[in-house]
């Protein structure tokens, strides 16, 4: 380990106490390597480890073990073993993201975000990403640019990392020629201007064999540039987090007694000082901070990224999912904004389901109104689409069941990035990031009407409600809600029936029956029922609806003991036989597409 | 003395108080599994930060295998009487009857029925839908890919193909009935980063940390200490006093221990940085059978 510059432990400082100064001041980068299979990323992780002494006699003996067994680098050791790859796993069906590595040098702690290189990349690398300050693009010098470098410098730049690394790997294999060398990076230049990144610095280096990873190689005279490691360890990505405006979600409500009443939270930006005024973001009532409270004691002020309690100097109304924002510089407050999403599930996103929406420490309903456009990740051209499948990304409009404060996501990574969870499933199935707000909530307000529906509903003397009849095909759904409707309006009952096959006559006459056009069908049909429940009406819905995830966004509409699910539960066998309208048989014989019970889905409550 | 703002450590401990708390306030009744080594003391520390001035939200949990070192119990019963903090302390009776140990029914088998199986029993017993674990990333390889949040089914089976991306500081807690999460607050902290925190926090560990003199007994190339009478002695064992400390602590006949002179914290990190084997070594479990951490993770063991 001798040719390690940075090996923490290569020499021992004078005093304990001067290395332990000098570990104090260490600080932090976190960035993500990207590469395809083979272009020798495991090798270039294991070489930073080996060389910044990471690596411990026990796993180096393990590794020279196991390199004789099936390493590829016959007699010398291979380093790519130090990090165990993340193709096995892949293979075997488990869903590796990213692997997390760490090491440290004198001036830096570093956490490498390892993403394996598949083609099925998208979503991994978006993980990796997220918290990364600056990317290693891994190219094979033999190759060049690839379609892949430039799908990983798109989705770098979409994760708003702002500073990129071209290492140019296997230089040995190309002679450590120089004019190679420079071809490469003059085409990276021309691809890669368009992201605007702040900071493109690319270096020739072996990762096999060391050259200009940690220590300068006199192979490559030529190379004037600074080493992998040198560059990494100096470069300034402190991004101006701190010089932002001060944001701070409320995570936990601290109230040890009744004497003490404070807020707890991470400052994702800017700065706060005691006595400082701050503004709840939603309701835009406004305090002042008298103490800044940690277990170390009070704080005069504390910075972005800091964990701390807040104290203020009157009781105003704040709870867990509120934003505290300076007053003079507040952040949109919201119920529709467009974003950016990276779909990350096999079911895919479909416009008009809802998804529930964690941002910050607050989580909404929220659906997806529009997709814009999907980007094809590969060209970064703009396509039209209906829904977003896996690893896809989409430029889209959100709706949320309430107002949220957030920032645009090129403002404030921390503000500005939401997930989207599946909610019968709790998977995290999208991550998104705000580009704007569309609708302000502070311009348009809910319009107040005098007459409610409870004075309508008493006018009528019924209790509205929604009776939702879902089934197959067949199954008798219509002949039982039309009975049920006669035994109403004998009773004297204000009522009406939203019947499938009726509604797509008109209202949703453009509609077709693919997975996306059965959601929007139904959210149609929900939202209609809604009206007509204000109305004080009793409404009967008869409706394949077979998603579960639909029916559940029509009883979230209106009050729970307004909506009433009945499933007529006939079995598939005998609507087949029964086969009023013929369409089994055209669906069996292909003629018709998407029949449900046939080559579309029933989800059964 | 606290640690520097700006610097690395301030920045892991941030990031730790901001996932502990988001357990405490999405979760309807979390634990902290607390094992008394040196990373459960951080942790520990890290979740008296996150609240002050309130006491943490959550118990803590003891797993006592009945075979730990003596004064692992006594501290760890000190520092919940002193801190005044609520501790679950559960043993596996059935296997207590049973009289399963590490001797005669082998570190393995002993450490699936008195740790696993107790664990997955007490999780299921007080309905934690949420229990911090104080794993690091840095410990193994295959550790390196582990989740901050860790979901685990109804069972406690943690299942590879269904885990969840984390994106960002945002944590998904959503968990249906039954089903858990385990938290690893200390992912991105390596062995360094904790001893240099101890130290520059101040916080209370364990004595075996320290080097003092120890009986011992050489075992299969592992140093063991005989903490007390129940260690069945082999042919031409003679316990030996020397000085060691312990690099972990676990259950003691299967803890091995490193010949040390490192009396102070100062010297315990002066020996961490010139140390040629890895922490992991003195784990007497991890070199029985083919038993890969990947395997364990998935029956439920840390
Ligand atoms: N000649 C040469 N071979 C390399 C270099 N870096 C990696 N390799 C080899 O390329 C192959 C793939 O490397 P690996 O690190 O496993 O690639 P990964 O799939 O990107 O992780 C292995 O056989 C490595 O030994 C290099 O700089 N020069």
């Amino acid at each position: 380990m001798s040719q390690s510059g940075a090996a923490a432990a290569q020499e021992l400082p004078e005093t304990f106490a001067e290395y332990l100064a000098s570990q104090e001041k260490k600080s932090f980068l976190r960035f993500i390597t990207c590469g395809s299979v083979d272009d020798g990323k495991s090798t270039l992780i294991g070489r930073l480890l080996y060389e910044t002494k990471l690596i411990f006699e026990d796993q180096l003996a393990a590794v020279e073990r196991d390199s004789k067994k099936h390493g590829t680098t016959g007699e010398e050791i291979d380093l790519a073993l130090l990090v165990d790859g993340l193709e096995a796993e892949r293979q075997q069906g488990i869903t590796i993201d990213v692997a997390y590595r760490f090491f440290t040098t004198d001036r830096r702690k570093f956490i490498v975000a390892d993403t394996p290189g598949h083609e099925q990349y998208t979503r991994n690398m978006a993980t990796g990403a997220s918290t990364a300050d600056l990317a290693v693009l891994l190219i094979d010098a033999r190759h060049g640019i690839q379609v892949q470098t430039k799908r990983h410098a798109f989705l770098v730049s979409l994760l708003g990392i702002r500073h990129v690394v071209l290492a140019v790997n296997k230089i040995d294999l190309v002679n450590f020629d120089r004019g190679r060398f420079d071809a490469i990076r003059r085409d990276f230049e021309t691809f890669a201007r368009s992201f605007d990144f702040d900071t493109m610095e690319a270096v020739p280096i072996s990762a096999r064999y060391g050259d200009n990873v940690v220590s300068r190689s006199d192979r490559t005279s030529w190379y004037t540039g600074p080493t992998l490691l040198e560059h990494l360890e100096t470069i300034e990505v402190q991004h101006d987090l701190e010089h932002r405006p001060f944001r701070m979600p409320v995570q936990w409500v601290n109230r040890p007694n009744l004497d003490f009443r404070g807020f707890s939270g991470t400052i994702a930006s800017g700065r706060l000082r005691a006595g400082d005024s701050v503004v709840v973001a939603g309701s835009g009532r406004e305090a002042k901070v008298t103490k800044i409270v940690t277990m170390d004691g009070e704080r005069d002020e504390a910075i972005a990224s800091e964990a701390v309690t807040i104290v203020l100097d009157r009781e105003i109304d704040v709870s867990r999912g509120d934003i505290f924002v300076p007053p003079d510089h507040r952040s949109e407050v919201a119920d529709q904004f467009a974003a950016h999403v990276v779909w990350m599930a096999e079911e895919p996103l479909y416009p008009g389901r809802p998804y529930l929406l964690k941002i910050g420490t607050r989580s909404v309903t929220a659906q997806v109104t529009e997709i814009k456009h999907r980007i094809d990740v590969n060209t970064f051209d703009h396509l039209a689409a209906k829904e977003l499948g896996l690893n896809e990304v989409g430029f889209c409009n959100l709706s949320l069941s309430e107002d949220i404060a957030f920032d645009p996501y090129e403002a404030n990574r921390e503000t500005g990035s939401f997930i989207l969870i599946d909610r019968l499933t709790n998977a995290t199935v999208g991550a998104g990031m705000v580009w704007f707000a569309l609708r302000r909530a502070t311009n348009i307000h809910w319009q107040a009407l005098d007459v409610s529906k409870s004075s309508r509903a008493a006018m009528k003397g019924q209790k509205p409600a929604i009776l939702w009849f879902t089934g197959l095909s067949g199954s008798g759904k219509s002949t039982i809600a039309n009975l049920v409707e006669k035994r109403l309006n004998a009773q004297g009952r204000h009522t009406y029936i939203l019947d499938g096959d009726n509604v797509r006559h008109g209202l949703n006459r453009d509609l077709g029956f693919t997975d996306a056009d059965r959601v929007e069908n139904i959210r149609r049909v929900a939202e209609t029922a809604k009206l007509f429940v204000d109305a004080g009406l009793v409404v009967i819905v008869s409706f394949i609806s077979p998603f579960r995830s639909e029916r559940r966004m029509a009883r979230d509409l209106v009050d729970e003991e307004e909506f009433m699910e009945v499933f007529i539960d006939t079995p598939i066998e005998v609507c087949r036989e029964r086969d009023p309208k013929g369409l089994y048989k055209k669906a069996d014989s292909g003629e018709l597409k998407n029949f449900t019970g046939v080559d579309s889905p029933y989800e059964p409550p | 003395m606290a640690v520097d703002r700006g610097s690395h450590l301030k920045r892991l401990e941030d990031e730790s108080i901001h996932i502990i708390r988001e357990v405490a306030a999405e979760f309807r009744n979390p634990v902290m599994l607390y094992s008394i080594g040196k990373d459960s003391a951080v942790m520990l520390h890290l979740a008296l930060k996150a609240f002050y001035p309130s006491k943490p939200p959550f118990p803590l949990m003891h797993i006592d295998t009945t075979w730990k070192f003596r004064e692992m119990i006594e501290f760890r019963d000190k520092l919940a009487k002193d801190l005044g903090l609520d501790l679950i302390v559960h043993i596996n009776e059935e296997g207590v009857r049973q009289g399963v140990n590490p001797f005669s029914h082998g570190s393995s088998y002993h450490t699936t029925v008195m740790k696993t199986d107790a664990l997955k029993t007490a999780l299921t017993k007080y309905g934690f839908d949420a229990a911090f674990g104080g794993a690091r990333r840095d410990e193994e390889k295959s550790r390196a890919k582990e989740r901050v949040f860790s979901f685990r089914t109804a069972n406690h089976g943690w299942d590879p193909k269904n885990q969840r991306p984390e994106l960002w500081h945002l944590y998904n807690c959503r968990v249906a009935k039954g089903e858990s999460i385990r938290v690893f607050p200390l992912s991105n902290w390596t062995e360094l980063d904790i001893w240099q925190y101890i130290m520059m926090e101040n916080i209370d560990i364990v004595p075996l940390y320290y080097a003092a003199e120890r009986p011992v007994v050489e075992r299969d190339g592992t140093m063991i200490m005989v903490d007390d009478d129940r260690m069945p002695l082999r042919q031409g064992e003679t316990p030996e006093m020397r000085m060691v400390r312990f690099r972990t602590l676990g259950c003691y006949p299967l803890t091995g221990a490193v010949e040390s002179d490192a009396t102070t914290l100062g010297e315990i990190v002066a020996e961490m940085l010139i140390a040629r084997t890895s922490e992991r070594q003195g784990r007497v479990i991890d070199h029985d059978e083919s038993a890969s951490m990947e395997k364990k993770k998935r029956e439920g063991y840390f």
